[in-house]
């Protein structure tokens, strides 16, 4: 008769947004389980890109959209991709989100493009971006596969941030492009070219993942 | 069913389709914004030959299209040097809107080739400088940019480069002021009037004694870059001489010897 008292039962008790589970979904790539430190994973990007922020940060940003949009496409898709075709399906969302992005990019901040256009195209090979489909979206409801997109962008962007702050500060002296030395009064800093090559990137990498593992006391097995 | 042919030919015709029709609805949508994008940026990059960059990134973007538009004037020759005042579809040829890629890639006597000469503003016949654009290879992809060059048509005013995909850090460092402004002074002609090949030398910090009228200090680490960028240079500055004989140094010796 009513609808009403028969749907009642039915009623589960909604999860809270950002329940105990679902904040583990953006805290733990940050540290314990970061895509590059411990994954190791998208490596070439953050050793291209991170000569300098402003371009660092513009990556980020686009790798989180791209990240975000498409572990939210395809999870909601997850029960129609056909599982023999599925790589190729999460391969043209995710080249579909880069372009958007590129095509954004090229309208908006053409500087930005010129300088980032070729490691943009590249997010669609980015191994975190199709891992985190692969692993999370295909087999989770869409919400949760949005908070996992935006954790492990996250866990990426900082790493790759940390890193561009000492390749352009210690290989230009600069941080955002406004020289530090100069402002606070230190003339003639010794720069290290070293950092400018991507090489310089090997190194604060590997010191960031030494640290990291030496406090989370994470071991490769 | 989600695994039969049918199913997946099916599902991929729609996915094409459906992500096809967003790139290119959003390409129609912001296609006219980049166009402005490109065209303010290849008048920024023009301007930049004959003016510190610093300040052209500091003004707005309307301030540079109203500066461009008072000290420079355009035009476009062929490679013989006269010029072509219609464009393919019979409109006024735009030397601003020759596409310098399109026409590297054909034959070298085919090609249009744009003039910009840079003025104080309301004095188009007092030419300061004669801008010229480049293009070539670099070791990974295209290499461009633009080429001012002294009214004696010899040594260059200022210079300003592009690429697509040179390897940050090292060979894109073409793009700084600071490696640009090497240039600035250096010359095509030695002291008996013959055309040398400007080059960008091997190595960095390299002692005055090995540089010279002719010779920059190179990139370290992106030597085959700055080849590319001696090749182009050399190579445009050799296209354009009909046009400059006929045009400037034939107009220039007609006024002194009145």
């Amino acid at each position: 008769m009513s609808t009403e008292t028969l749907e009642a039962p039915v009623v589960k008790e909604r999860e809270a947004l950002l329940s105990k589970r679902r904040k583990k979904f953006i805290t733990d790539p940050l540290n314990d389980d970061n895509p590059i430190t411990v994954q190791v994973l998208g490596i070439c990007s953050a050793l291209a890109v991170t000569t300098q922020m402003k371009p660092t940060l513009v990556m980020a940003l686009s790798v989180i959209f791209v990240m975000i949009f498409s572990n939210l496409t395809i999870s909601l898709m997850r029960n129609l991709v056909p599982t023999r075709v599925r790589i190729i399906v999460q391969l043209a969302v995710v080249a579909t989100l880069v372009t958007l992005v590129n095509e954004v990019l090229k309208a908006y901040a053409f500087d930005m493009y010129k300088e980032l256009s070729v490691f943009i195209g590249l997010i669609i090979t980015n191994c975190i971006v199709m891992g985190r489909l692969e692993a999370f979206a295909l087999g989770n409801k869409p919400y949760d596969s949005v908070l996992d997109g935006l954790g492990s962008g996250l866990g990426y962007s900082w790493i790759i941030l940390a890193v561009a702050f000492f390749r352009e500060i210690w290989g230009s002296g600069k941080v955002f492009g406004y020289p530090v030395f100069d402002a606070i009064g230190f003339e003639n800093v010794a720069l290290n070219g070293l950092m400018v090559s991507p090489v310089g990137a090997f190194i604060v990498l590997g010191v960031i993942i030494w640290v990291q593992r030496t406090k989370t006391g994470y071991v490769e097995h | 069913m989600r695994q039969s042919n049918t199913y997946i030919i099916v599902f991929s015709l729609i996915l094409t389709a459906v992500l096809g029709g967003l790139l290119s609805g959003v390409s129609q949508v912001l296609g006219p914004t980049q166009k402005k994008a490109q065209d303010l940026d290849t008048k920024k990059q023009i301007l930049g030959a004959v003016m510190p960059m610093d300040d052209i990134k500091k003004m707005e973007s309307e301030a540079i299209l109203e500066l461009y538009s008072q000290v420079i004037t355009s035009e476009v020759a062929d490679f013989r040097g006269d010029l072509i005042t219609t464009n393919e579809k019979g409109g006024p040829m735009v030397a601003e809107e020759v596409n310098i890629e399109k026409n590297y890639k054909k034959a070298a006597e085919e090609r249009q080739y744009p003039i910009f000469k840079y003025h104080q503003p309301g004095q188009a016949d007092q030419v300061e400088a004669y801008i010229v654009p480049v293009y070539g290879a670099g070791l990974w992809d295209a290499i461009w940019g633009f080429m001012a060059l002294e009214t004696n048509l010899e040594s260059i005013k200022g210079i300003t480069f592009g690429h697509k995909g040179e390897t940050p850090g090292l060979g894109a460092r073409i793009t700084e002021a600071e490696v640009q402004g090497r240039f600035s002074g250096k010359t095509f002609v030695d002291t008996n009037g013959n055309v040398v090949e400007m080059q960008m030398i091997k190595g960095e910090n390299n002692p005055q004694s090995k540089l010279g009228p002719h010779k920059i200090d190179g990139l370290s680490g992106a030597t085959l870059t700055a080849n590319g960028v001696n090749d182009m240079m050399n190579a445009y500055y050799g296209y354009y001489q009909n046009y400059f004989n006929k045009h400037v140094r034939n107009n220039a010796t007609a006024l002194n010897q009145q």
